[in-house]
């Protein structure tokens, strides 16, 4: 198990190289550049900010000089938040993002895998529709509409909860975005669940588990429901790695500050280290979950392992 | 009816609670479109909602009154040579800085060098133009120090110009001119303005700033007038999703909120009522229109054909709710001492207009056979795309083909630059109010004359009006300039836009303005509404 950990942490450095490269080079592709806006600057200036970012040099140059940077841990400073670095900005609002989407994720767990299993255990009933209509619902409305809704009813017609804002991470102002963000969430693991229930309950363990006269409950909790988490757990990894990166819809409808929006933002400002930050951030993110999620699979399913 | 009042009473009765729970701190929650890139007044990024924030923790030679008129700073009085190219300024002795230490003349020398030194790369540089020196040490081409603004003494500060600027006292009231603490940056350099070192002079000083979520201001005890500022902190929410800073505002956790959509102006008049605050500012929305060879709008006659047919009316009311003034000149009304020139030939009825683009187009070689085909970039915005879909059916009666192109705004901008574009949607916003703001965008070599309009009469007339020491022969000048250009039909103005906050009706002082500025000191909760502190 230590040897398979460390052979796929080495050959997560290979992956991340490319991603580095590639997201380097295709950033610099894009068309229009950090100091293209509304208020459009004479050369002299433009001039002085690219020498003061290095965007003068060539751009092997500027990547070599980024790799270096980077192998010393230095994101580099951001270019439209200037007084903030990008590792600051990383450091400050990835607790805020993880402390979100860990909630949202908890919740989504709590409330979607009982729903999914009762929903196959009542297959083809009047619960197992309704379950599935709300799920459907749940993926068919996307979190832009169902932010707004909540903030305005609990937020502003109600006035039982904060419209937005983090206050510090203060209780109330965590219900309706972690609401909203495990909305689609629970939707998506309770059909996930109920699926892949309806398929272990039909296989040939679960008929011998019956027939050596177990009670169903017994069937249930000691064989089928861990088989059937298998497929909710490969969707768990980047599912996490997605939903604690923050997103930026509901920072902006609430006004959090997580990480989410330096995604967009950073992409849209042509902000090129803030861009390069949270892709290298997103890519390690990913590797490690995915990491997880297969060390995962062995403790839940005795058929793999991972010994040499 | 009753639901609108419900509303109305649910959002009182929020302003009220949340007035009374915060009342004995006094504390003012402001909502702004965006972050400001930095609290270094040479490296703020030139946005709008950097003026809200900066103009509250710093105080410029000039600052401004609460109904955006221009009043002595920390300057106390100041004289012109007769020449008008040397200004020098007396500064108050009980100025200081949030640390307590004294703000003297040599604070403005070396905050106007690090605006200009090519090091700091300020995006505002070109501001400070007018002053002697200041473009060559720009360009790199002449050291700091020699820049034109001295401190003979530490109460005494001298701006020597190139030429006669009447507007400098609007100029020096605008957050790129502010002072920086010069003992402080001997002592950190570029450092001195992390949140843990950094002093101000204005009314308020910062005391924390978490990234996207707020900045935390308490008062200046040692502001020179802390004894007449009513509120004891503001904090600086950025809410860059406009619904979401309405939802705020509704709730109460926003005393101001400064922007909202033009587009629900009437539900909100409907709903808010008196919280809802709407001024013409000096700002025109615009097309330019690109005049270089190769377009179809380098022939006057199409640019003509183009202004003529455009029904500004039908944007204003009825896409953009009368929130905003249609306007047929480049200067907005209400710049000082000036009268916009309007475009000749848009004050007729719209038959008369449309028969006789239709002639123009004709003249010009387009017509049934050879129709125009036109490339109207926009960057994606709802209001953009709706009044381009809808100058584009406008236009379609001409037998005027449009492609509408949005992108994001980097590309959007860098597109405009390029010169790739037939029409190109643009805006521009007075960074001080002067029409030689506004008319320079048109003038040959700037960068934000996107059309690449070039007419060598107009650019004549605003260079005479540069060297111009009579003020009043000076407007005349940038008048005539402004006629040639709208008789060019250099560019399509569309409308004036608007400021348009959204403002606790239980906050005194605030006073909507033309250059849309507020400063915090101006402000206080009403005695009334503090009645139900616990």
């Amino acid at each position: 198990m230590l040897t398979y950990t460390a052979k796929r942490l080495a050959m997560a450095i290979p992956t991340l190289l490319i991603v580095i490269t590639v997201s380097f080079f295709l950033m610099r592709v894009a068309p229009g550049g950090p100091f293209d806006g509304e208020r459009q600057l004479p050369p002299e200036i433009e001039n002085n900010l690219r020498a003061a970012y290095h965007l003068d040099e060539p751009l092997p140059m500027q990547y070599l000089r980024y790799m270096g940077n980077l192998l010393q841990g230095d994101f580099g400073p951001s270019f439209k938040y200037k007084d903030f670095s990008v590792t600051q900005l990383i450091l400050q609002g990835f607790p805020v993002s993880l402390e979100l989407g860990g909630l949202a994720i908890g919740l989504a767990l709590i409330i979607g895998l009982p729903l999914g299993v009762i929903a196959a255990l009542r297959r083809n009933s009047t619960v197992d529709y309704m379950v599935m209509g709300i799920a459907l619902g749940g993926i068919a409305v996307p979190n832009f509409v169902i932010a707004p809704i909540l903030a305005l009813v609990f937020g502003v017609l109600l006035a039982w909860l904060p419209a937005g804002g983090w206050n510090g991470g203060a209780l109330p102002n965590l219900v309706l975005p972690v609401i909203a963000l495990a909305i689609q969430q629970i939707a998506y693991i309770a059909r996930m669940m109920r699926a892949s229930m309806i398929e272990t309950l039909g296989s040939h363990f679960i008929r011998t588990a019956r027939a050596k006269g177990l009670s169903e409950r017994q069937v249930i909790w000691r064989h089928a429901l861990r088989p059937s988490m298998l497929p909710v757990i490969s969707y768990l990894g980047p599912a996490i790695a997605g939903i604690i990166t923050g997103s930026v819809v509901i920072e902006q409808i609430f006004g959090l500050p997580g990480i989410g929006r330096y995604f967009v933002q950073g992409a849209l400002n042509r902000d090129y280290t803030l861009v390069m930050g949270t892709v290298v951030f997103y890519g390690v993110l990913i590797v490690l979950m995915n990491l997880v999620v297969d060390l995962l699979y062995s403790a839940l399913d005795p058929q793999i392992r991972y010994d040499d | 009816m009753v639901k609108h009042r419900l509303a109305a009473i649910a959002t009182t009765a929020a302003w009220l609670t949340v007035t009374s729970l915060t009342g004995q701190a006094a504390t003012l929650d402001i909502g702004t479109q965006g972050e400001p890139a930095s609290l270094d007044p040479a490296r703020v990024n030139g946005t709008v909602f950097e003026n809200t924030v900066l103009g509250d923790l710093y105080e410029g030679l000039i600052t401004l009154g609460p109904g955006g008129d221009y009043l002595p700073g920390v300057a106390t009085r100041w004289e012109t040579s007769p020449d008008g190219r040397r200004w020098t300024f007396q500064l108050r002795d009980d100025a200081r800085w949030s640390d307590g230490a004294p703000v003297t003349a040599r604070d403005f020398v070396v905050a106007f060098r690090r605006v200009l030194d090519p090091a700091t790369a300020s995006v505002y540089a070109s501001l400070l133009y007018p002053l002697h020196n200041a473009e060559a040490i720009s360009r790199g081409e002449a050291p700091v120090d020699s820049l034109g603004v001295t401190a003979p003494d530490p109460h005494t500060l001298v701006i020597e110009l190139d030429d006669n600027t009447p507007w400098l006292p609007s100029l020096l009231a605008h957050i790129v001119t502010s002072p920086v603490p010069a003992h402080l940056i001997d002592r950190y350099g570029s450092h001195w303005n992390r949140i843990d070192h950094i002093a101000t002079n204005g009314a308020f000083t910062p005391e924390s700033w978490r990234s996207h979520d707020h900045i935390a201001a308490v008062r200046n005890p040692h502001f020179h007038d802390a004894d007449s500022v009513a509120l004891d902190g503001v904090n600086y929410y950025p809410a860059e999703d406009l619904q979401a800073g309405l939802s705020r505002f509704r709730a109460g956790e926003l005393d101001i909120m400064r922007d909202f959509d033009p587009q629900r102006y009437q539900w909100l008049q409907e709903h808010l009522g008196d919280a809802v605050h709407l001024r013409n500012q000096l700002a025109t929305y615009y097309y330019a229109l690109n005049s270089r060879q190769g377009h179809p709008t380098a022939d006057p006659r199409v640019r003509e054909a183009l202004n003529l047919a455009l029904r500004r009316r039908v944007i204003t009311g009825q896409i953009l709710e009368g929130a905003v003034e249609p306007t047929t000149s480049l200067v907005p009304e209400g710049i000082s001492h000036y009268r916009p020139e309007a475009m000749p030939g848009l004050d007729q009825p719209m038959a008369q207009r449309l028969a006789r683009a239709r002639e123009l187009l004709d003249e010009a070689g387009y017509g049934p056979d050879h129709p125009l085909e036109l490339r109207l970039r926009y960057n994606s915005r709802d209001d953009h795309r709706r009044i381009a879909v809808a100058a584009a059916a406008m236009w379609r009666p001409l037998g005027i083909n449009v492609e509408l192109i949005n992108a994001e705004s980097s590309v959007h901008y860098s597109s405009l630059a390029q010169g790739d574009f037939d029409v190109g949607r643009a805006s521009w916003v007075a960074d001080f109010d002067d029409a030689s703001n506004f008319l320079g965008i048109l003038q040959s070599g700037n960068p934000k004359n996107y059309g690449g309009y070039h007419n060598p009469r107009f650019d004549r007339l605003m260079q005479q009006a540069a060297e111009e020491t009579s003020t009043e022969r000076r407007q005349t000048l940038l008048a005539q300039a402004e006629q040639v250009a709208m008789s060019d039909y250099a560019m399509a103005p569309i409308y004036s836009d608007a400021s348009r906050n959204l403002v606790n009706p239980q906050l005194e002082g605030w006073q909507d303005n033309a250059i849309n500025r507020h400063l915090a000191r101006w402000l206080r909760f009403r005695e009334d509404a503090d009645a139900g502190q616990p």
